[in-house]
């Protein structure tokens, strides 16, 4: 059996927990030992895109010290992980951590990516017949290049149809304080992505980024339109029940 | 030079304009698609994105000696180099080299470089009219306007408010929408000019250093007429686009043009080496080259920020930005908008004279998938957002520590005592989703403006594997 380590993200501990929990028995299922420090907040994405890289690095030393068996690190959101990976390096560069935080970088992976590249899952799906549509989050896609992980792992539940918006690949308008600091231009994207969508004609919305499925539920609900929404962990577990 | 309205309010008005937003998104979308078709391998894109950055970066690495044989080899060639520090010094020279020549009007070849100078009012000062040759360019200075993107300026007018446009500023012109007749009007007013200018002034896309050679590239035939009718040819650009040799030309005009119209090629590729020599029947007298650094060499010495000067402005991050997308290039207020914008104009002119824009940005990674020569944009746009907040005074970029808000630093500090505190941060995840009914809406300020309250959980992902473990 696998030990890994397992980085839930403040937005799932909050918000999600339910999606995190369902990563977690996933991850079960398929032969890992699933070690959750009690210590562990956040990836410390928000002050690190606003600028506040001193307050986000004192943050990292902390949650870095709690990942130090060579297991590897699984975290349930490309935003988090790509946090995690690319820039705790960056942003722990010439202090004492920064060794630590490469090798940690190199063994960190977003929960879909691990399910499909390294734990070789295979998923039976026991629901009816529905039809998802689906958004990647920018940093799962650019950052972390595993947009077409969470697609495998639906296009592996037999009854579920899986279809994706027009514009597919562009920013669903959430980017953390981006959302807080220009709300109008984060509207007109979130505005527009949810019409797209709602054209995908789907009984459901799923991602696996809790901040873009925030933004977008959030949307979707505002704007009246009917179009239910759920974290990709969670519908994925559900759908293997 | 301060950005005369403000960026946010800009931006909020441009949101509200469906026509600009439908101009926008239309454009956007076919210049995306058109690159999209020009690179049909994505091995054969990242291959040719890797060596116009390796070469952009070698390009770099020896700008001083590149410039240095730069200056010889065209001076060799005949081609007078002038060296401007600030705009006002390039309008100077400019304006001496006009003044010379008797010129009263002089006709320009599409040039951003010149853009930052403000040189057309710098000249219409001194009695000296400069007109467009560009057709986009000669759009949007008959409305009065600047620029809304750096390849095609008049991309937020569609072919309705062109026709309007020219009806009413050009005298004799009748209300048309065909496209063609439109060009036609156009091509008529500046065949004139480019007969009369006694100066034409351009921009230029490569400098090689190895031949002294000036290379510019264009669609319409304005950027010859404008380099070889008039008897003068001034060539102004910034002192990052000389490129070691001529075999380095051809890929980054490559992914250029690929990357900048969806173009294998585009109509003409003028290399401009010398004045005309004796015995040739055409061509300038005198040709004349102004490298100006406006805050270049500045951005040069800080090596994470180097990187903003491998930029080749074919206009991909724009084209590729959510952001850019919605609200136009005006709403930036600067002479480049969109991704390449947000990190140059703050580190020409200061960050607290334009670092606002730093803001809008989600930080998708859109611009730096498109890049053709791999600028890290959205790492620099986080580094100037590191600059912008810093208090310490040890950055690096003019403005340093100007948006730096108390409040914000409060929320910061707060937050990493609570996320590096155990015990503080499962009280407030306890607090939060026991209380989860008390929260208002309001407590998420312009957040729900437009969206409904994300649902807190009964109970935290902490708590649940708590409970599983005991």
């Amino acid at each position: 059996m696998r030990d890994i380590y397992y980085f839930g993200t403040c937005l799932v501990d909050l918000f999600y927990p339910q999606a995190g929990m369902a990563g977690i028995q996933l991850l079960e299922r398929f032969g890992a030992r699933v070690h959750y420090p009690q210590e562990q907040s956040c990836c410390g994405q928000p002050p690190f895109n606003s600028g506040f890289r001193d307050e986000a690095q004192n943050v990292a030393i902390q949650q870095l010290a709690l990942f130090d068996q060579p297991f590897d690190l699984v975290v349930p959101s490309g935003s988090c992980a790509g946090m995690i990976k690319h820039h705790w390096p960056e942003l722990l560069k010439g202090t004492d951590h920064e060794a630590r935080a490469i090798e940690l970088a190199a063994r960190t992976y977003e929960l879909g990516e691990y399910l499909i590249d390294h734990l070789n899952v295979t998923l039976e799906d026991q629901g009816e017949p529905t039809t998802v549509v689906v958004h990647t989050s920018c940093s799962a896609r650019r950052e972390m290049g595993v947009a077409e992980q969470g697609k495998a792992l639906l296009g592996m539940l037999k009854n579920v149809t899986v279809e994706v918006p027009k514009y597919e690949t562009e920013c669903c308008g959430f980017g953390g304080t981006f959302s807080v600091k220009q709300p109008e231009i984060s509207a007109a994207m979130a505005e527009d992505k949810t019409t797209h969508l709602a054209a995908a004609g789907a009984d459901r919305f799923v991602c696996g980024d809790s901040g873009c499925l925030m933004n977008l539920s959030g949307t979707l609900e505002k704007r009246g339109i009917q179009l239910d929404s759920s974290h990709l962990y969670d519908f994925i577990w559900e759908r293997v029940q | 030079m301060n950005t005369a309205v403000n960026f946010t309010d800009a931006a909020k008005t441009a949101l509200k304009n469906p026509t600009l937003r439908s101009n926008f998104r239309q454009a956007m979308d076919s210049l995306r698609e058109r690159r999209a078709a020009q690179f049909p391998d994505q091995d054969e894109l990242e291959r040719a994105r890797d060596l116009a950055g390796a070469i952009r970066r070698r390009s770099l690495n020896h700008l001083a000696e590149n410039l240095v044989q730069l200056e010889s080899q065209c001076q060799k060639n005949g081609i007078q180099v002038h060296w401007a520090e600030t705009p006002a010094q390039a309008n100077e020279i400019i304006l001496e080299i006009c003044q010379r020549h008797d010129a009263k009007h002089v006709i320009k070849g599409k040039s951003m470089v010149s853009e930052e100078c403000h040189l057309n009012d710098y000249l219409a000062k001194h009695d000296i009219e400069a007109l467009e040759s560009d057709l986009g360019e000669y759009i949007v200075q008959i409305d009065g306007e600047t620029p809304s993107h750096i390849i095609m300026p008049a991309i937020h007018k569609n072919k309705k408010e062109i026709a309007e446009l020219f009806a009413e500023k050009i005298p004799g012109v009748e209300y048309t929408e065909d496209v063609d007749t439109l060009t036609a009007i156009a091509r008529k007013v500046l065949r004139s000019k480019f007969e009369t200018a006694a100066v034409g002034i351009s921009g230029v896309n490569f400098a090689v250093a190895e031949t002294g050679t000036l290379c510019l590239v264009e669609n319409e035939g304005n950027g010859r007429m404008t380099t070889t009718v008039p008897p003068v040819h001034i060539a102004i650009t910034g002192i990052e686009k000389v490129v070691p040799s001529l075999s380095d030309v051809a890929p980054l005009y490559s992914v250029l043009t690929r990357s900048a119209t969806g173009q294998h090629a585009t109509t003409y590729f003028n290399m401009i080496s010398s004045p005309r020599r004796e015995g040739e029947r055409d061509g300038p007298q005198e040709v004349h080259l102004v490298l100006l650094d406006n805050g270049r060499s500045k951005i040069y010495q800080d090596e994470r920020m180097q990187d903003t000067l491998k930029c080749i402005r074919c206009g991909a991050c724009m084209n590729h930005c959510p952001v850019y997308t919605r609200i136009g290039g005006h709403a930036y207020g600067t002479v480049y908008p969109g991704p390449i914008g947000q990190i140059l104009n703050p580190q020409q002119y200061g960050i607290d004279q334009q670092g606002e824009m730093l803001s809008a940005c989600s930080l998708n990674g859109a611009c730096g998938e498109a890049c053709p020569v791999r600028i890290p944009i959205p790492s620099l746009i986080s580094e100037l957002r590191h600059e912008a907040t810093r208090n310490d005074q040890a950055g690096t970029v003019y403005g340093q520590g100007a948006l730096r808000k108390l409040h914000e630093a409060l929320v910061w500090g707060s937050w990493k005592w609570i996320h590096r505190t155990p015990w503080a941060y499962k009280a407030m995840g306890l607090a939060a989703t026991r209380l989860r009914r008390l929260v208002p809406s309001a407590a998420m300020g312009p957040w729900t403006k437009t969206r409904v309250k994300p649902a807190l959980a009964e109970k935290t992902l902490h708590e649940l594997m708590k409970e599983r473990n005991s």
